[in-house]
Protein backbone atom coordinates (compact mmCIF):
# COMPACT_ATOMS: atom_id res chain seq x y z
CA UNK A 1 0.00 0.00 0.00
CA UNK A 2 1.39 3.37 -0.96
CA UNK A 3 0.99 5.91 1.80
CA UNK A 4 -1.12 8.96 1.08
CA UNK A 5 0.73 12.20 1.77
CA UNK A 6 1.19 15.70 0.43
CA UNK A 7 4.07 14.34 -1.68
CA UNK A 8 2.05 11.49 -3.20
CA UNK A 9 -0.71 13.99 -3.95
CA UNK A 10 1.76 16.34 -5.69
CA UNK A 11 3.39 13.49 -7.61
CA UNK A 12 0.04 12.19 -8.86
CA UNK A 13 -1.16 15.68 -9.69
CA UNK A 14 1.76 16.00 -12.12
CA UNK A 15 0.49 12.77 -13.73
CA UNK A 16 -3.08 14.02 -14.01
CA UNK A 17 -4.06 11.52 -11.26
CA UNK A 18 -3.84 8.58 -13.66
CA UNK A 19 -1.53 6.41 -11.57
CA UNK A 20 -3.29 6.07 -8.22
CA UNK A 21 -3.35 2.43 -7.18
CA UNK A 22 -6.65 0.85 -6.22
CA UNK A 23 -7.41 1.38 -2.53
CA UNK A 24 -8.35 -2.29 -2.04
CA UNK A 25 -8.40 -5.50 -4.07
CA UNK A 26 -11.54 -7.26 -5.24
CA UNK A 27 -10.65 -10.89 -4.48
CA UNK A 28 -12.67 -14.05 -5.08
CA UNK A 29 -13.72 -15.79 -1.88
CA UNK A 30 -11.47 -18.57 -0.65
CA UNK A 31 -12.87 -21.96 0.41
CA UNK A 32 -12.15 -21.39 4.07
CA UNK A 33 -11.29 -18.64 6.54
CA UNK A 34 -10.61 -18.45 10.25
CA UNK A 35 -13.18 -15.69 10.61
CA UNK A 36 -15.93 -14.56 8.26
CA UNK A 37 -17.59 -11.23 8.99
CA UNK A 38 -21.01 -10.76 7.41
CA UNK A 39 -21.58 -7.13 6.51
CA UNK A 40 -19.02 -4.62 5.23
CA UNK A 41 -20.46 -1.56 6.86
CA UNK A 42 -18.53 0.53 9.34
CA UNK A 43 -19.00 -1.88 12.24
CA UNK A 44 -18.01 -4.95 10.18
CA UNK A 45 -14.94 -3.29 8.69
CA UNK A 46 -13.88 -1.88 12.08
CA UNK A 47 -14.24 -5.34 13.62
CA UNK A 48 -12.02 -6.79 10.90
CA UNK A 49 -9.50 -3.99 11.36
CA UNK A 50 -9.09 -4.49 15.11
CA UNK A 51 -9.07 -8.30 14.72
CA UNK A 52 -6.16 -7.95 12.29
CA UNK A 53 -4.36 -5.19 14.14
CA UNK A 54 -4.83 -6.14 17.79
CA UNK A 55 -5.27 -9.90 17.55
CA UNK A 56 -3.20 -10.87 14.49
CA UNK A 57 -6.08 -12.60 12.69
CA UNK A 58 -5.72 -11.96 8.96
CA UNK A 59 -7.09 -15.15 7.39
CA UNK A 60 -10.43 -13.41 7.32
CA UNK A 61 -13.08 -12.24 4.89
CA UNK A 62 -15.61 -9.44 5.18
CA UNK A 63 -18.51 -10.31 2.89
CA UNK A 64 -21.11 -7.83 1.77
CA UNK A 65 -24.37 -8.15 -0.14
CA UNK A 66 -24.05 -4.78 -1.89
CA UNK A 67 -21.09 -2.44 -1.88
CA UNK A 68 -19.07 -1.60 1.19
CA UNK A 69 -20.45 1.19 3.30
CA UNK A 70 -23.64 1.25 1.19
CA UNK A 71 -26.04 0.61 4.05
CA UNK A 72 -26.42 2.71 7.14
CA UNK A 73 -22.74 3.70 7.10
CA UNK A 74 -23.51 5.85 4.08
CA UNK A 75 -26.96 6.90 5.28
CA UNK A 76 -26.46 8.58 8.63
CA UNK A 77 -26.01 12.21 9.64
CA UNK A 78 -22.36 11.65 10.76
CA UNK A 79 -22.80 12.95 14.32
CA UNK A 80 -20.32 11.78 16.94
CA UNK A 81 -20.98 12.18 20.66
CA UNK A 82 -20.76 10.09 23.81
CA UNK A 83 -22.94 11.85 26.40
CA UNK A 84 -25.26 8.96 27.20
CA UNK A 85 -26.85 8.37 30.57
CA UNK A 86 -25.87 4.86 31.66
CA UNK A 87 -22.31 3.87 32.59
CA UNK A 88 -21.99 0.96 30.10
CA UNK A 89 -23.14 3.24 27.28
CA UNK A 90 -20.79 6.04 28.28
CA UNK A 91 -17.89 3.57 28.30
CA UNK A 92 -18.46 2.25 24.79
CA UNK A 93 -19.49 5.51 23.11
CA UNK A 94 -16.62 7.40 24.71
CA UNK A 95 -14.17 4.70 23.61
CA UNK A 96 -15.49 5.19 20.08
CA UNK A 97 -15.30 8.98 20.24
CA UNK A 98 -11.74 8.90 21.56
CA UNK A 99 -10.67 6.45 18.83
CA UNK A 100 -12.18 8.79 16.22
CA UNK A 101 -9.74 11.51 17.31
CA UNK A 102 -6.68 9.72 15.93
CA UNK A 103 -8.26 7.54 13.27
CA UNK A 104 -7.24 9.63 10.27
CA UNK A 105 -3.57 9.37 11.22
CA UNK A 106 -3.87 5.71 12.16
CA UNK A 107 -5.55 4.69 8.89
CA UNK A 108 -3.61 7.18 6.74
CA UNK A 109 -7.00 8.18 5.40
CA UNK A 110 -8.62 11.52 6.09
CA UNK A 111 -12.00 10.77 7.64
CA UNK A 112 -12.44 14.45 8.42
CA UNK A 113 -13.24 14.10 12.10
CA UNK A 114 -14.40 17.53 13.13
CA UNK A 115 -14.91 17.98 16.90
CA UNK A 116 -17.10 21.03 16.37
CA UNK A 117 -19.24 20.51 19.45
CA UNK A 118 -22.67 19.01 19.98
CA UNK A 119 -25.46 21.00 21.61
CA UNK A 120 -28.54 19.25 22.92
CA UNK A 121 -31.18 21.91 23.44
CA UNK A 122 -33.33 22.08 26.53
CA UNK A 123 -36.72 23.42 25.46
CA UNK A 124 -38.89 22.43 28.40
CA UNK A 125 -38.32 22.49 32.16
CA UNK A 126 -38.53 18.72 32.12
CA UNK A 127 -35.86 18.40 29.47
CA UNK A 128 -33.62 20.81 31.35
CA UNK A 129 -33.87 18.64 34.45
CA UNK A 130 -33.32 15.42 32.51
CA UNK A 131 -30.17 16.78 30.88
CA UNK A 132 -28.87 18.06 34.23
CA UNK A 133 -29.15 14.49 35.44
CA UNK A 134 -27.25 13.23 32.38
CA UNK A 135 -24.65 15.96 32.95
CA UNK A 136 -24.04 14.76 36.51
CA UNK A 137 -23.78 11.14 35.35
CA UNK A 138 -21.35 12.13 32.61
CA UNK A 139 -19.22 14.24 34.93
CA UNK A 140 -18.91 11.28 37.32
CA UNK A 141 -17.73 9.21 34.35
CA UNK A 142 -15.14 11.84 33.50
CA UNK A 143 -16.67 13.18 30.27
CA UNK A 144 -15.89 16.70 29.16
CA UNK A 145 -19.47 18.01 29.00
CA UNK A 146 -21.36 20.85 30.62
CA UNK A 147 -24.70 22.59 30.85
CA UNK A 148 -24.81 26.02 29.25
CA UNK A 149 -27.41 28.76 29.51
CA UNK A 150 -29.57 30.28 26.79
CA UNK A 151 -27.23 33.26 26.27
CA UNK A 152 -24.28 30.98 25.57
CA UNK A 153 -26.42 28.88 23.20
CA UNK A 154 -27.18 32.05 21.25
CA UNK A 155 -23.48 32.94 21.21
CA UNK A 156 -22.48 29.51 19.84
CA UNK A 157 -25.44 29.28 17.41
CA UNK A 158 -26.39 32.81 16.34
CA UNK A 159 -29.10 31.61 13.93
CA UNK A 160 -31.15 29.98 16.67
CA UNK A 161 -34.57 31.34 17.55
CA UNK A 162 -34.10 32.54 21.12
CA UNK A 163 -37.43 34.29 21.43
CA UNK A 164 -39.01 33.66 24.84
CA UNK A 165 -42.36 33.55 23.04
CA UNK A 166 -41.43 30.50 20.99
CA UNK A 167 -43.65 27.47 21.44
CA UNK A 168 -40.59 25.71 22.89
CA UNK A 169 -38.20 28.45 24.10
CA UNK A 170 -34.48 27.75 24.49
CA UNK A 171 -33.84 27.36 28.22
CA UNK A 172 -30.27 26.14 27.88
CA UNK A 173 -28.38 23.24 26.38
CA UNK A 174 -26.26 20.28 27.24
CA UNK A 175 -22.94 20.79 25.48
CA UNK A 176 -20.26 18.26 24.52
CA UNK A 177 -17.49 20.35 22.93
CA UNK A 178 -15.50 17.27 21.89
CA UNK A 179 -18.40 15.80 19.94
CA UNK A 180 -18.81 16.62 16.28
CA UNK A 181 -19.02 15.05 12.86
CA UNK A 182 -16.94 12.91 10.52
CA UNK A 183 -16.99 11.80 6.92
CA UNK A 184 -18.96 8.54 6.82
CA UNK A 185 -17.77 7.11 3.49
CA UNK A 186 -14.15 7.91 4.31
CA UNK A 187 -14.39 5.82 7.47
CA UNK A 188 -15.56 2.77 5.50
CA UNK A 189 -12.98 3.35 2.78
CA UNK A 190 -10.17 3.97 5.26
CA UNK A 191 -10.88 0.77 7.20
CA UNK A 192 -11.29 -1.24 3.97
CA UNK A 193 -7.96 0.01 2.64
CA UNK A 194 -6.22 -0.73 5.93
CA UNK A 195 -7.54 -4.30 6.29
CA UNK A 196 -6.92 -5.07 2.63
CA UNK A 197 -3.32 -4.03 3.20
CA UNK A 198 -3.11 -6.52 6.08
CA UNK A 199 -4.31 -9.34 3.82
CA UNK A 200 -8.00 -9.45 4.74
CA UNK A 201 -10.38 -10.15 1.83
CA UNK A 202 -13.17 -7.63 1.35
CA UNK A 203 -15.72 -9.39 -0.87
CA UNK A 204 -18.54 -7.26 -2.23
CA UNK A 205 -21.66 -8.35 -4.14
CA UNK A 206 -21.68 -11.58 -2.16
CA UNK A 207 -25.03 -12.06 -0.43
CA UNK A 208 -25.30 -14.60 2.39
CA UNK A 209 -28.10 -17.07 1.66
CA UNK A 210 -27.63 -19.53 4.50
CA UNK A 211 -25.66 -20.45 7.60
CA UNK A 212 -23.90 -23.80 7.92
CA UNK A 213 -24.31 -25.44 11.30
CA UNK A 214 -23.09 -28.72 12.58
CA UNK A 215 -24.85 -29.45 15.85
CA UNK A 216 -24.47 -26.45 18.09
CA UNK A 217 -21.52 -25.06 16.16
CA UNK A 218 -21.24 -22.77 13.16
CA UNK A 219 -19.14 -24.09 10.28
CA UNK A 220 -19.54 -21.51 7.55
CA UNK A 221 -21.87 -19.54 5.34
CA UNK A 222 -23.64 -20.17 2.04
CA UNK A 223 -23.33 -17.22 -0.31
CA UNK A 224 -24.28 -16.31 -3.86
CA UNK A 225 -20.64 -16.97 -4.73
CA UNK A 226 -20.46 -20.42 -3.19
CA UNK A 227 -19.90 -21.98 0.19
CA UNK A 228 -17.36 -20.38 2.52
CA UNK A 229 -16.29 -22.42 5.50
CA UNK A 230 -15.23 -20.62 8.66
CA UNK A 231 -14.27 -21.37 12.23
CA UNK A 232 -16.00 -18.25 13.43
CA UNK A 233 -18.77 -16.16 11.87
CA UNK A 234 -19.61 -12.65 13.04
CA UNK A 235 -22.89 -11.09 11.96
CA UNK A 236 -22.82 -7.30 11.73
CA UNK A 237 -25.75 -6.56 9.45
CA UNK A 238 -27.74 -3.90 11.28
CA UNK A 239 -31.32 -3.79 9.95
CA UNK A 240 -31.06 -7.24 8.37
CA UNK A 241 -29.71 -8.99 11.47
CA UNK A 242 -33.02 -10.75 12.21
CA UNK A 243 -33.03 -12.30 8.75
CA UNK A 244 -29.41 -13.46 8.82
CA UNK A 245 -29.65 -14.81 12.36
CA UNK A 246 -32.85 -16.67 11.51
CA UNK A 247 -30.78 -18.63 8.97
CA UNK A 248 -28.71 -19.86 11.92
CA UNK A 249 -31.84 -20.51 13.99
CA UNK A 250 -31.30 -17.64 16.42
CA UNK A 251 -34.14 -15.24 17.20
CA UNK A 252 -33.23 -11.63 17.89
CA UNK A 253 -35.05 -9.05 20.06
CA UNK A 254 -34.90 -6.38 17.37
CA UNK A 255 -37.27 -4.72 14.95
CA UNK A 256 -36.26 -2.99 11.73
CA UNK A 257 -37.56 0.48 11.00
CA UNK A 258 -36.65 3.20 8.55
CA UNK A 259 -34.74 6.26 9.74
CA UNK A 260 -34.60 9.15 7.29
CA UNK A 261 -32.24 12.04 6.77
CA UNK A 262 -32.10 14.86 4.27
CA UNK A 263 -29.86 17.67 3.11
CA UNK A 264 -30.64 21.18 1.92
CA UNK A 265 -29.13 23.01 -1.00
CA UNK A 266 -25.60 24.24 -0.15
CA UNK A 267 -25.37 27.65 1.49
CA UNK A 268 -22.62 29.72 3.08
CA UNK A 269 -21.54 28.69 6.59
CA UNK A 270 -24.30 29.45 9.10
CA UNK A 271 -23.80 26.87 11.81
CA UNK A 272 -20.46 25.48 12.99
CA UNK A 273 -21.66 22.89 15.49
CA UNK A 274 -24.30 20.19 15.76
CA UNK A 275 -27.63 21.20 17.27
CA UNK A 276 -30.11 18.62 18.49
CA UNK A 277 -33.64 19.61 19.44
CA UNK A 278 -35.03 16.53 21.10
CA UNK A 279 -38.36 17.93 22.23
CA UNK A 280 -39.38 19.02 18.75
CA UNK A 281 -37.68 16.06 17.03
CA UNK A 282 -34.98 17.36 14.76
CA UNK A 283 -31.27 17.90 14.54
CA UNK A 284 -29.04 19.78 12.18
CA UNK A 285 -25.43 20.44 11.25
CA UNK A 286 -23.71 21.85 8.18
CA UNK A 287 -21.46 19.78 5.95
CA UNK A 288 -18.21 21.10 4.51
CA UNK A 289 -20.01 21.41 1.18
CA UNK A 290 -22.44 23.82 2.82
CA UNK A 291 -25.49 21.58 2.85
CA UNK A 292 -27.52 21.52 6.04
CA UNK A 293 -27.68 17.89 7.16
CA UNK A 294 -30.99 17.20 8.85
CA UNK A 295 -32.34 14.23 10.72
CA UNK A 296 -35.31 13.42 12.89
CA UNK A 297 -37.38 10.57 14.26
CA UNK A 298 -37.78 7.14 12.73
CA UNK A 299 -40.90 6.03 10.86
CA UNK A 300 -43.19 4.31 13.35
CA UNK A 301 -43.61 0.88 11.73
CA UNK A 302 -41.46 -2.01 10.51
CA UNK A 303 -39.93 -1.24 7.17
CA UNK A 304 -37.23 -2.69 4.91
CA UNK A 305 -37.67 -0.38 1.94
CA UNK A 306 -34.91 2.23 2.64
CA UNK A 307 -37.25 5.05 1.64
CA UNK A 308 -39.50 6.13 4.47
CA UNK A 309 -42.52 8.35 4.22
CA UNK A 310 -43.27 12.07 4.10
CA UNK A 311 -44.92 12.68 7.49
CA UNK A 312 -41.58 12.01 9.24
CA UNK A 313 -39.80 14.54 7.00
CA UNK A 314 -42.54 17.12 7.41
CA UNK A 315 -42.43 16.71 11.18
CA UNK A 316 -38.65 17.11 11.30
CA UNK A 317 -38.49 20.08 8.96
CA UNK A 318 -41.31 21.96 10.65
CA UNK A 319 -39.56 21.50 14.00
CA UNK A 320 -36.31 22.87 12.64
CA UNK A 321 -37.96 25.83 10.92
CA UNK A 322 -39.36 26.76 14.32
CA UNK A 323 -35.89 26.43 15.88
CA UNK A 324 -34.00 28.08 13.00
CA UNK A 325 -36.37 30.49 11.18
CA UNK A 326 -33.54 31.37 8.77
CA UNK A 327 -33.91 28.03 6.96
CA UNK A 328 -37.60 28.42 6.15
CA UNK A 329 -37.07 29.16 2.46
CA UNK A 330 -34.27 26.66 1.82
CA UNK A 331 -34.92 23.89 -0.66
CA UNK A 332 -34.22 20.32 0.31
CA UNK A 333 -31.97 18.53 -2.16
CA UNK A 334 -31.81 14.88 -1.23
CA UNK A 335 -33.56 12.54 1.14
CA UNK A 336 -32.79 8.92 2.00
CA UNK A 337 -33.63 6.21 4.49
CA UNK A 338 -31.65 3.55 6.30
CA UNK A 339 -33.01 0.40 7.90
CA UNK A 340 -32.07 0.44 11.57
CA UNK A 341 -32.48 -2.35 14.10
CA UNK A 342 -34.19 -1.20 17.27
CA UNK A 343 -33.94 -3.04 20.58
CA UNK A 344 -36.34 -2.71 23.48
CA UNK A 345 -33.93 -0.65 25.60
CA UNK A 346 -32.36 1.29 22.70
CA UNK A 347 -28.93 -0.17 23.49
CA UNK A 348 -26.93 -2.45 21.20
CA UNK A 349 -26.38 -6.19 21.38
CA UNK A 350 -22.74 -7.28 21.27
CA UNK A 351 -21.46 -10.72 22.03
CA UNK A 352 -21.76 -14.46 21.84
CA UNK A 353 -24.84 -16.47 20.90
CA UNK A 354 -26.12 -19.94 21.82
CA UNK A 355 -24.43 -21.23 18.66
CA UNK A 356 -20.69 -21.81 19.23
CA UNK A 357 -18.55 -19.73 16.90
CA UNK A 358 -21.39 -17.37 15.99
CA UNK A 359 -21.11 -13.78 17.20
CA UNK A 360 -23.47 -10.89 16.76
CA UNK A 361 -23.14 -7.13 16.90
CA UNK A 362 -26.39 -5.31 16.18
CA UNK A 363 -29.18 -3.27 17.72
CA UNK A 364 -27.39 0.06 17.40
CA UNK A 365 -30.72 1.41 16.26
CA UNK A 366 -30.48 5.01 15.25
CA UNK A 367 -27.03 5.55 16.82
CA UNK A 368 -24.64 3.26 15.00
CA UNK A 369 -22.33 5.68 13.24
CA UNK A 370 -20.87 7.38 16.31
CA UNK A 371 -19.93 4.07 17.86
CA UNK A 372 -18.17 2.37 14.95
CA UNK A 373 -14.53 2.33 16.18
CA UNK A 374 -15.46 1.43 19.76
CA UNK A 375 -17.89 -1.24 18.65
CA UNK A 376 -15.30 -2.79 16.33
CA UNK A 377 -12.63 -2.63 19.02
CA UNK A 378 -14.59 -4.52 21.69
CA UNK A 379 -16.30 -6.88 19.24
CA UNK A 380 -12.92 -7.93 17.76
CA UNK A 381 -11.66 -8.71 21.26
CA UNK A 382 -14.87 -10.66 21.96
CA UNK A 383 -14.43 -12.77 18.80
CA UNK A 384 -10.69 -13.37 19.26
CA UNK A 385 -11.00 -14.52 22.88
CA UNK A 386 -14.45 -16.12 22.67
CA UNK A 387 -15.67 -14.16 25.70
CA UNK A 388 -17.17 -10.68 25.98
CA UNK A 389 -14.76 -7.76 26.25
CA UNK A 390 -15.35 -6.03 29.63
CA UNK A 391 -16.91 -3.01 27.91
CA UNK A 392 -19.09 -5.27 25.71
CA UNK A 393 -20.15 -7.58 28.56
CA UNK A 394 -23.21 -5.57 29.71
CA UNK A 395 -24.52 -5.56 26.11
CA UNK A 396 -24.88 -9.35 25.83
CA UNK A 397 -27.95 -11.00 24.36
CA UNK A 398 -28.66 -12.55 27.78
CA UNK A 399 -29.62 -9.19 29.31
CA UNK A 400 -33.11 -9.57 27.87
CA UNK A 401 -33.62 -12.83 29.78
CA UNK A 402 -32.04 -11.52 32.95
CA UNK A 403 -33.87 -8.20 32.93
CA UNK A 404 -30.58 -6.28 33.07
CA UNK A 405 -31.45 -3.52 30.64
CA UNK A 406 -29.37 -0.52 29.65
CA UNK A 407 -32.19 1.90 29.18
CA UNK A 408 -31.14 4.68 26.84
CA UNK A 409 -34.52 5.54 25.41
CA UNK A 410 -34.37 8.90 27.17
CA UNK A 411 -30.82 10.03 26.46
CA UNK A 412 -30.99 8.54 22.98
CA UNK A 413 -34.13 10.57 22.37
CA UNK A 414 -34.53 11.63 18.78
CA UNK A 415 -30.89 12.41 18.29
CA UNK A 416 -29.47 9.00 18.88
CA UNK B 1 -47.05 7.41 2.75
CA UNK B 2 -49.25 4.52 3.79
CA UNK B 3 -52.97 4.64 3.09
CA UNK B 4 -54.72 2.62 5.78
CA UNK B 5 -58.26 1.25 5.95
CA UNK B 6 -60.08 0.72 9.22
CA UNK B 7 -62.10 -2.52 9.07
CA UNK B 8 -64.19 -1.46 12.07
CA UNK B 9 -65.61 1.93 11.01
CA UNK B 10 -64.63 1.74 7.36
CA UNK B 11 -62.70 5.03 7.09
CA UNK B 12 -59.63 5.44 4.94
CA UNK B 13 -56.77 7.69 5.97
CA UNK B 14 -53.03 8.14 5.74
CA UNK B 15 -50.57 6.75 8.29
CA UNK B 16 -50.78 9.85 10.51
CA UNK B 17 -54.47 9.12 11.14
CA UNK B 18 -53.55 5.70 12.48
CA UNK B 19 -51.09 4.30 14.99
CA UNK B 20 -49.04 1.18 14.41
CA UNK B 21 -49.04 -0.98 17.54
CA UNK B 22 -46.36 -3.43 16.46
CA UNK B 23 -46.46 -7.18 16.03
CA UNK B 24 -49.85 -8.89 16.24
CA UNK B 25 -50.97 -12.09 17.94
CA UNK B 26 -48.63 -11.96 20.95
CA UNK B 27 -50.08 -13.94 23.82
CA UNK B 28 -49.14 -12.84 27.33
CA UNK B 29 -47.82 -15.96 29.03
CA UNK B 30 -48.76 -14.81 32.53
CA UNK B 31 -52.45 -14.75 31.60
CA UNK B 32 -52.84 -18.51 31.59
CA UNK B 33 -50.22 -19.48 34.16
CA UNK B 34 -48.95 -16.51 36.18
CA UNK B 35 -47.02 -18.49 38.78
CA UNK B 36 -45.00 -20.56 36.39
CA UNK B 37 -43.45 -18.29 33.79
CA UNK B 38 -39.89 -19.03 32.73
CA UNK B 39 -37.56 -16.04 32.24
CA UNK B 40 -37.20 -16.99 28.57
CA UNK B 41 -40.97 -16.96 28.06
CA UNK B 42 -41.26 -13.53 29.63
CA UNK B 43 -38.36 -12.31 27.47
CA UNK B 44 -40.07 -13.62 24.34
CA UNK B 45 -43.28 -11.87 25.32
CA UNK B 46 -41.61 -8.54 26.03
CA UNK B 47 -38.78 -8.31 23.51
CA UNK B 48 -38.54 -11.09 20.92
CA UNK B 49 -40.29 -9.93 17.78
CA UNK B 50 -40.92 -11.39 14.38
CA UNK B 51 -39.10 -9.03 12.07
CA UNK B 52 -39.77 -10.41 8.60
CA UNK B 53 -38.59 -8.86 5.37
CA UNK B 54 -41.90 -9.40 3.60
CA UNK B 55 -45.37 -10.22 4.91
CA UNK B 56 -45.89 -9.05 8.49
CA UNK B 57 -48.93 -9.09 10.79
CA UNK B 58 -49.50 -6.02 12.95
CA UNK B 59 -51.90 -4.24 15.27
CA UNK B 60 -53.07 -0.81 14.19
CA UNK B 61 -55.35 1.70 15.87
CA UNK B 62 -57.84 3.97 14.12
CA UNK B 63 -56.57 7.04 16.02
CA UNK B 64 -58.63 9.77 14.41
CA UNK B 65 -61.62 7.63 13.49
CA UNK B 66 -63.39 5.18 15.73
CA UNK B 67 -60.42 4.69 18.06
CA UNK B 68 -60.60 0.92 17.81
CA UNK B 69 -57.67 -1.47 17.48
CA UNK B 70 -57.60 -3.86 14.53
CA UNK B 71 -55.20 -6.18 12.75
CA UNK B 72 -53.50 -5.72 9.39
CA UNK B 73 -51.27 -7.84 7.18
CA UNK B 74 -48.65 -5.69 5.48
CA UNK B 75 -45.58 -6.33 3.36
CA UNK B 76 -42.58 -4.58 4.95
CA UNK B 77 -40.79 -4.22 1.60
CA UNK B 78 -43.54 -3.19 -0.85
CA UNK B 79 -45.66 -1.58 1.94
CA UNK B 80 -48.78 -3.20 0.45
CA UNK B 81 -51.60 -4.00 2.88
CA UNK B 82 -52.80 -7.53 2.10
CA UNK B 83 -55.71 -7.66 4.56
CA UNK B 84 -57.44 -5.94 7.45
CA UNK B 85 -59.19 -8.04 10.06
CA UNK B 86 -60.72 -7.72 13.51
CA UNK B 87 -58.67 -7.53 16.69
CA UNK B 88 -59.97 -10.90 17.93
CA UNK B 89 -59.56 -12.63 14.59
CA UNK B 90 -56.96 -14.61 12.73
CA UNK B 91 -56.06 -13.43 9.20
CA UNK B 92 -58.01 -14.67 6.16
CA UNK B 93 -56.89 -18.16 5.09
CA UNK B 94 -55.45 -16.99 1.76
CA UNK B 95 -53.20 -14.46 3.51
CA UNK B 96 -52.04 -17.02 6.08
CA UNK B 97 -50.90 -19.14 3.13
CA UNK B 98 -48.57 -16.34 1.99
CA UNK B 99 -46.84 -16.11 5.38
CA UNK B 100 -43.21 -17.25 5.51
CA UNK B 101 -40.59 -18.10 8.14
CA UNK B 102 -41.59 -17.54 11.74
CA UNK B 103 -45.09 -16.39 10.82
CA UNK B 104 -45.77 -19.56 8.79
CA UNK B 105 -44.71 -21.64 11.80
CA UNK B 106 -46.79 -19.51 14.13
CA UNK B 107 -50.00 -19.89 12.10
CA UNK B 108 -49.47 -23.63 11.72
CA UNK B 109 -49.53 -23.94 15.51
CA UNK B 110 -52.13 -21.26 16.17
CA UNK B 111 -54.72 -22.55 13.74
CA UNK B 112 -54.16 -26.21 14.73
CA UNK B 113 -54.89 -25.87 18.43
CA UNK B 114 -57.62 -23.25 18.27
CA UNK B 115 -61.07 -24.10 19.68
CA UNK B 116 -63.61 -23.55 16.91
CA UNK B 117 -66.61 -22.63 19.07
CA UNK B 118 -65.15 -19.49 20.66
CA UNK B 119 -63.93 -18.21 17.34
CA UNK B 120 -67.33 -17.96 15.69
CA UNK B 121 -69.04 -16.60 18.80
CA UNK B 122 -66.67 -13.64 19.21
CA UNK B 123 -66.13 -13.00 15.55
CA UNK B 124 -69.52 -12.66 13.97
CA UNK B 125 -70.36 -8.94 14.02
CA UNK B 126 -66.85 -7.85 12.94
CA UNK B 127 -66.40 -10.65 10.45
CA UNK B 128 -69.20 -9.32 8.29
CA UNK B 129 -67.37 -6.06 7.67
CA UNK B 130 -64.02 -7.66 6.92
CA UNK B 131 -65.66 -10.05 4.47
CA UNK B 132 -67.01 -7.11 2.51
CA UNK B 133 -63.61 -5.44 2.61
CA UNK B 134 -61.86 -8.59 1.43
CA UNK B 135 -63.39 -8.42 -2.03
CA UNK B 136 -61.67 -5.11 -2.69
CA UNK B 137 -58.57 -4.90 -0.52
CA UNK B 138 -57.15 -1.42 -0.25
CA UNK B 139 -53.66 -1.11 -1.61
CA UNK B 140 -51.00 0.92 0.14
CA UNK B 141 -50.05 3.84 -1.98
CA UNK B 142 -46.62 5.31 -2.23
CA UNK B 143 -46.14 8.89 -2.99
Amino acid sequence: MKRYSIFSLARNALNYHKDWERAWRSPDPKQEYDVVIVGAGGHGLATAYYLAKNHGITNMAVIEKGWLGGGNTGRNTTIIRSNYLQDPSIAIYELARSLYETLSQELNYNMMFSPRGVLMLCQTEHELRAFRRTAHANRLAGLDCRMIDAAEVKRIVPIINDSPDARYPILGAYYQPRGGTGRHDALAWGYARAIDNMGVDVIQNCEVTGMLRSGGKITGVETRRGTIRAKKVAVVTSGHTSNIMEMAGVRMPVESVCLQALVSEPIKPVIDCVVMANTVHGYMSQSDKGELVIGGGADPYNNYSQRGSFPAIEHTVSALVETFPIISRLRMLRQWGGIVDMTGDRSPIIGLTDVAGLYVNCGWGTGGWKSIPGSGFVFADTIANDRPHPIAAPFGLNRFTEGRFIDESVSAAVAH
Amino acid sequence: MLIVHCPVCGVEGDETDFHCGGQAHIARPATSDPANIADAAQRDYLFMRFNPKGLHFERWRCDRGCGKWFHAARDTVTQEFKAYYGITEMPPADVIKQATGQWAEFFKQATAGRPAARKTAVKKPVAKKTAARKTAPAKAKKS
